[in-house]
């Protein structure tokens, strides 16, 4: 089953006297379950079409799918109820609410989703022990390392579920140890709730993991690997 | 919604205190600006009661009967035409808190070195104790004991003028119904002290029946007056006034009708009262706004994962209106708690008698007692709450729009 399809994307930023294409006739499809690394120099587009696939960013022509449902036509509401049942994120810089604890923090997305306090509790208690931050719950943003805050944040884009994670840059402020701890749960996750998850990196470390690599070039698809088969 | 409220406050409220030097600052302000409307309004309001008040102690009374040409021409002639008797009868059987009939016109008074122009009260003095303007506890003398009383009692004021004092004699004039004078001698049997040296030069006290005889006019009086238990609302007893006497062709008017002076300003107050509440928050919504505008600035990029993850635009825009009601909300109930505790410590009175003067102008005494009024109180934190609430909407509008991709990536 295909969980994204994204068909003749194109971008343009106008940047001072110059326009610049971020997607250029992207086409591209991401079956369910996958893990997609997406990755490409600065500028290379992969960050605009993570944003397009996750509903935040328009492109200007095209069109996307997401778990059969075109999205780029939504109404900003209907993207956000798509981004709230569907779509998980992880950012690069963790962005975490700093006012909400650990467990606020996963909780958070099914609070908005209306889930009753139970439910939020025993599932923020499961995935914090999935993350390896069992007992850590009450704890806020400012206490907690980058890599226990980035936990937190994948803890909170997976634990509602969504049909899709996607990640952008994020290992980019953690060594590299904590990387493949990271990379490692993404792993572990995918395999367990068989979320699909799109990463976008220029980490090599971080591509080796995935099972399939779109390298991306100045808004164009340049190459696609299926790693597993390589 | 109810979900998205939950969440919304829980926000609001974790937001509030999270620059909890900024958020005391803004407190203070609006604590301190709430208790200025409501403890200066109550003080306001009660100079204004207690001008009302001695204004209707002198005369007006809550609502007053008179024949239909007296007001123009305050004359011996223009008499109600119902015998005093049967007006009385009529009156017991009214619902009025207090009330009287007199024999009110002008007069003039002379010792043996000054004449003066005054008003001759021909008053029944059981009627009257309740609500005369009269200090009795202080008087010089005695004050009359009934309506056939024959003696005098004058102020304080007029009997300096007159050079006279308890005791003397002093002659009243005025004129009959068949315009001859009417003259007599009086003894002076009490000078009395009032609360405004106008109410000591301007009013003679003499018994009805006495003033009858005098005038030749028996059982007729010039007008009939009642008192209720709220002056600000006097239409109930006037009503009552009016069934009792419109029959007859008799005038009944309320004091707002009888006394443009005192109703125009007791309406000019509550004008008053809105204007000031509104200039006091004009001057707290800058600093609203502008705290606002700084939390909502802090918090661009939390904004923004907060749209990403699937918060609607609304839901944000309740958060930051949240945040400034609770703000408001605290602000009012410290500045009602500090203007309440006010008002009670000076639940007596101040002493203002070092402006007496200038209160007497305003015919108001020199004790200034606070007048707490609950719909100033209402209207005080009304007014700060709903325009509280449109002075958040333009931020709380801003953090709303904010563009998900943008706010995530500003650099703070």
């Amino acid at each position: 089953m295909t969980a994204v399809r994204c068909i003749d994307l194109c971008k343009t930023y106008r940047q001072g006297e110059e326009d610049i294409k971020a997607l250029d006739h992207v086409s591209i499809d991401i079956e369910s379950g996958d893990i997609v690394c997406l990755s490409a120099p600065s500028g290379g587009g992969k960050t605009t079409l993570l944003n397009s696939i996750g509903g935040l960013d328009r492109p200007d022509s095209g069109e996307i799918y997401i778990a059969g449902q075109r999205i780029d036509t939504l109404s900003k509401s209907g993207l956000a109820e798509l981004r709230l049942n569907h779509i998980g994120f992880v950012f690069q810089a963790y962005n975490l609410i700093p006012v909400l604890t650990a467990s606020e923090n996963i909780e958070f997305v099914m609070q908005v989703q209306g889930r009753s306090r139970g439910e939020r509790r025993d599932k923020s208690e499961e995935i914090l022990a999935e993350v390896g931050l069992a007992g850590m719950g009450d704890r806020r943003p400012a206490e907690m390392s980058g890599g226990q805050q980035q936990r937190v944040a994948v803890a909170r884009a997976i634990v509602s579920r969504p049909t899709l994670v996607l990640a952008d840059e994020p290992t980019a402020n953690l060594d590299s140890k904590t990387s493949d701890e990271l990379m490692e749960l993404f792993i572990r996750l995918n395999e367990t709730h068989g979320s699909t998850f799109v990463i976008a990196t220029h980490d090599q470390r971080v591509m080796g993991y995935a099972r399939r690599l779109v390298k991306m070039l100045d808004g164009r698809i340049v190459d696609d690997i299926d790693q597993q088969a390589a | 919604m109810s979900t998205t409220l939950t969440v919304s406050a829980a926000l609001a409220w974790r937001n509030l205190w999270r620059n909890h030097r900024r958020t005391l600052i803004m407190l203070s302000a609006i604590s301190v600006g709430t208790w200025a409307m409501i403890f200066l309004t109550a003080l306001t309001q009660g100079m204004v009661t207690d001008m009302v008040r001695q204004g209707l102690a002198v005369l007006p009374g809550h609502a007053q009967a008179h024949h239909p040409a007296f007001r123009d021409d305050p004359n011996i002639v223009n008499l109600l035409p119902i015998p005093d008797s049967e007006l009385e009868s009529r009156l017991v059987g009214g619902d009025f808190v207090a009330w009287s009939t007199r024999i009110n016109v002008p007069a003039f008074v002379a010792s043996e070195r000054e004449t003066r122009g005054v008003t001759l009260l021909g008053i029944d003095p059981a009627r009257e104790r309740d609500f005369t303007f009269v200090e009795l506890d202080t008087i010089d003398g005695r004050f009359l004991e009934t309506a056939d009383d024959t003696g005098v009692v004058i102020g304080r004021k007029l009997a300096e003028t007159l050079e006279t004092r308890v005791g003397k004699r002093i002659v009243v004039m005025s004129q009959s119904p068949d315009n001859e004078v009417a003259d007599r001698g009086f003894r002076v049997v009490g000078v009395f002290r009032a609360e405004l040296p106008s109410q000591e030069e301007d009013y003679v006290f003499v018994g009805k029946a006495t003033v009858q005889k005098l005038l030749g006019v028996p059982d007729r009086v010039t007008e009939a007056v009642v008192f209720g238990n709220d002056f600000r609302n006097p239409e109930p007893v006037l009503g009552q006034l009016e069934g009792f006497v419109s029959a007859d062709g008799v005038t009944a008017q309320s004091w707002k009708d009888l006394d443009v002076y005192l109703s125009t300003t007791l309406a000019a107050m509550d004008g008053f009262v809105l204007v000031w509440v509104i200039v006091i928050f004009l001057a707290l919504s800058f600093g609203l706004v502008n705290t606002l505008l700084m939390a909502v600035f802090e918090r661009i990029r939390e904004i923004g994962v907060m749209l990403a993850l699937g918060v609607k635009p609304a839901a944000i825009l309740l958060q930051i209106v949240l945040e400034s009601m609770l703000l408001l909300g605290i602000g009012l109930l410290i500045g009602n708690l500090l203007a309440f505790a006010s008002v009670e410590l000076i639940s007596d009175g101040i002493d203002i008698s070092m402006v007496a003067d200038g209160m007497e102008m305003m015919g108001a005494t020199s004790r200034l007692v606070p007048d707490l009024r609950m719909q100033d109180v209402v209207l005080a934190n009304g007014v700060v709450l709903l325009l509280g609430f449109f002075a958040s909407l333009s931020p709380a509008w801003r953090a709303s729009r904010y563009e998900p991709v943008e706010a995530i990536t500003t650099v703070q």
